[in-house]
């Protein structure tokens, strides 16, 4: 992209399509989604329901990464720390505040405070946590390129479990609890908890992942794919690299700070072994499956990634113990690992790429990705 | 005092092997201009072999032979049937491939010897000398600190004092105009990658004996370290990453020492966040040209 016409496309952008018509079209779209996946939660049962909501977690994390990959081109190894920072920000501060509730007269709240409170507080803190790591990670990125970003996020999910131990707040290995959220009164005659807890997966992973939508095909999406293509160009053009970088890392680690709030949700634990180097490939392995750059693919290969292990544990479940011991837990590594090597090379538009292809998904925009 | 003669003297040792595993980097960066992120599951594939030599024949230099060997083949395979059928024009398939390589090897390794750690036993005693009361190394350590001046003095050699080691750098520096004068680049990179790998399976067998144990991420924060002594050193630079090697080895005793083992991956990510933040191509690396 040269940078006149860079120029060109940023003044016009909006006037092609006001930001208000396109505000509202997409907020529908969203909101449509949001209610559709409501819905499907009544069709499935108690642990499908679970893994659901793993899911929602996983990919409120994945499409922040697959938009910092996919149009940055920062490859970031280390975004189930950034995960993790989201979940001990919402443990923390949820506990805090539910603490300091029910200390007023001695019980646990009732009613809607006694949970809602917490919880609104609690994704507060999150945002807060992963996004002030995130802007630290991002400032860093900004300087950086490829090799020397992914080393010094390798460095610190390796470190990871050493800051959990150093600071006294995050209670080491061990981890931290967060705070139940029970099913309210008026629902609990209708659902059980594992479909209440898919339905704030939902919703919070909605609010996660509506924005990244908006970013990415506006003005800050051309800006970073601008960037990518050329910093020099970009730079004539008036736009500042090093700003779009730090940016892009920064959205990004808010929705995976998210994605850490809904696994804390779901699980009410937060600690070091589940954020692991392993589940931070997982995230990459997702994003590159999916289609570098295509939120329609983040959500598939979220999906992916949380239910094949399943799938593979019931598979082997059959053999002899002894294999079926060694084979659980690295079965499906191996399948990812040749699966992600498959699609680099043979493939590189990932799952995107191809449903992109098929005439039903020609016309929307669901599974466009940035891979040429 | 006794305490940091201990101390010093140990994270030497562990430098060295530091200083072995951020060489075997800084090789195939100059090779293939890339940062192999597969270095740590590539380098634990021979010493697992290693493992099954030694235990099969008694011997521990059988072993260390075959790793060598098992080592330099691992590293062609990679390059030849792998690498190469990759995107060169970014480093982003790269690290990416390397990654899936990473996942297939460990996972791999973990269901054909099985998840545990097993203990492996160094070919010398592990209980120091002592000097005048003070510990200092083991005649482990000792053996460590020969093999790996051993090795460095021979890939110096090799590469400054040969023609093929003026191939290699030829290769690295300038492709295009090497394979004008008739070098065969596409060989020299393979050969690259043979070197550093086996030089990365020597760097992981020396330390398997000080860890945990043997099992399939035995060297991941080997890798993280040398990555970042590689960095501090700049990529580019071999005596770089000698001096930095040592440098993070010494740290990391120091601060396993004084304040507690859980710590010295914190300093050692503090050590890399700052000389990237200061110097993002390193101490020791030429500047890069600037653009606009």
């Amino acid at each position: 992209m040269s940078a006149h016409d860079l120029k060109t496309r940023l003044r016009t952008r909006d006037l092609r399509t006001g930001p208000k018509t396109r505000g509202t079209k997409l907020l529908l779209r969203a909101g449509l989604l949001t209610v559709l996946a409501l819905g499907a939660t009544f069709l499935l049962d108690p642990y499908r329901n679970y893994q659901l909501a793993t899911s929602a977690g996983v990919f409120a994390a994945v499409a922040g990464l697959t938009l910092l990959v996919g149009l940055t081109g920062q490859l970031s190894l280390g975004h189930a720390v950034l995960m993790a920072a989201g979940g001990y920000g919402y443990a923390l501060t949820a506990t805090w505040v539910a603490g300091t509730l029910a200390g007023a007269d001695g019980e646990v709240a009732d009613g809607v405070v006694g949970w809602l409170l917490p919880l609104l507080a609690g994704v507060a803190g999150a945002l807060v946590t992963a996004g002030v790591l995130g802007l630290l990670l991002g400032l860093a990125a900004a300087r950086l390129r490829g090799p020397y970003l992914a080393g010094l996020t390798l460095a610190l999910v390796i470190a990871l479990p050493s800051v959990a131990s150093t600071i006294p707040a995050l209670s080491g290995a061990q981890g931290v609890s967060a705070p139940f959220v029970p099913v309210p009164d008026a629902l609990s005659a209708l659902i059980a908890v594992e479909q209440w807890h898919a339905w704030l997966a939902i919703l919070v992973t909605a609010c996660a992942v509506t924005p990244l939508v908006a970013l990415r095909s506006g003005r800050a999406g051309l800006r970073m794919r601008a960037v990518h293509d050329d910093e020099t160009a970009s730079r004539l053009a008036g736009v500042d690299p090093g700003r779009v970088k730090t940016g892009a890392f920064v959205i990004s680690s808010l929705a995976a700070g998210l994605g850490g709030v809904v696994l804390a949700i779901v699980t009410q634990q937060v600690s070091p072994g589940a954020y692991g180097l392993g589940f931070s490939l997982l995230l990459v392995v997702a994003a590159v499956v999916g289609g570098l750059g295509s939120l329609g693919g983040a959500a598939i290969g979220a999906v992916l990634v949380t239910v094949l292990p399943w799938v593979v544990d019931q598979a082997t479940a059959g053999l002899p113990a002894d294999l079926s011991h060694r084979l659980q837990g690295n079965l499906e590594i191996v399948l990812f690992g040749v699966v992600v090597i498959v699609v680099t090379i043979l493939w590189p538009g990932g799952l995107s790429r191809l449903l992109q292809t098929t005439k039903f998904f020609r016309n929307t925009k669901l599974f466009q990705n940035t891979e040429r | 005092m006794e305490r940091l003669v201990f101390l010093l003297s140990t994270g030497l040792a562990r430098g060295a092997v530091l200083a072995l595993f951020a060489l075997s980097l800084v090789i195939v960066y100059r090779a293939a201009r890339a940062v192999n992120f597969a270095q740590a599951a590539m380098a634990i594939v021979p010493v697992y072999v290693a493992f099954a030599v030694t235990a099969a024949s008694g011997s521990y230099w059988f072993g260390l032979a075959s790793a060598l060997v098992v080592g330099a083949l691992l590293g062609a395979v990679v390059e030849r049937w792998l690498l190469r059928l990759v995107p060169q024009d970014n480093p982003l398939p790269g690290i990416i491939v390397a990654i899936g390589l990473v996942m297939v090897l460990q996972a791999g390794l973990a269901i054909a010897f099985g998840p545990d750690h097993r203990p492996v036993h160094a070919p010398f005693s592990q209980r120091p000398f002592e000097i005048a009361g003070v510990g200092v190394l083991s005649p482990y350590d000792l053996f460590v600190l020969v093999v790996a001046a051993v090795v460095m003095g021979a890939l110096a050699i090799l590469f400054n004092r040969t023609t093929i080691g003026l191939q290699l750098r030829a290769a690295a520096f300038a492709p295009e105009t090497s394979r004008l004068l008739g070098v065969r680049v596409p060989r020299m990179v393979t050969l690259g990658w043979m070197l550093s790998i086996a030089t990365a399976a020597l760097a992981a067998l020396l330390l398997v004996p000080t860890g945990l144990g043997l099992d399939p991420h035995a060297a991941d924060v080997l890798f993280v370290n040398a990555f970042a002594a590689a960095v501090i050193g700049g990529l580019d630079s071999p005596v770089g990453a000698l001096v930095a090697g040592l440098v993070v080895g010494v740290l990391a005793s120091l601060v396993t020492g004084y304040a507690s083992a859980a710590t010295a991956p914190l300093a050692v990510l503090a050590l890399l966040t700052v000389v990237l933040l200061v110097r993002p191509h390193g101490l020791f690396a030429a500047r890069e040209a600037r653009t606009a």
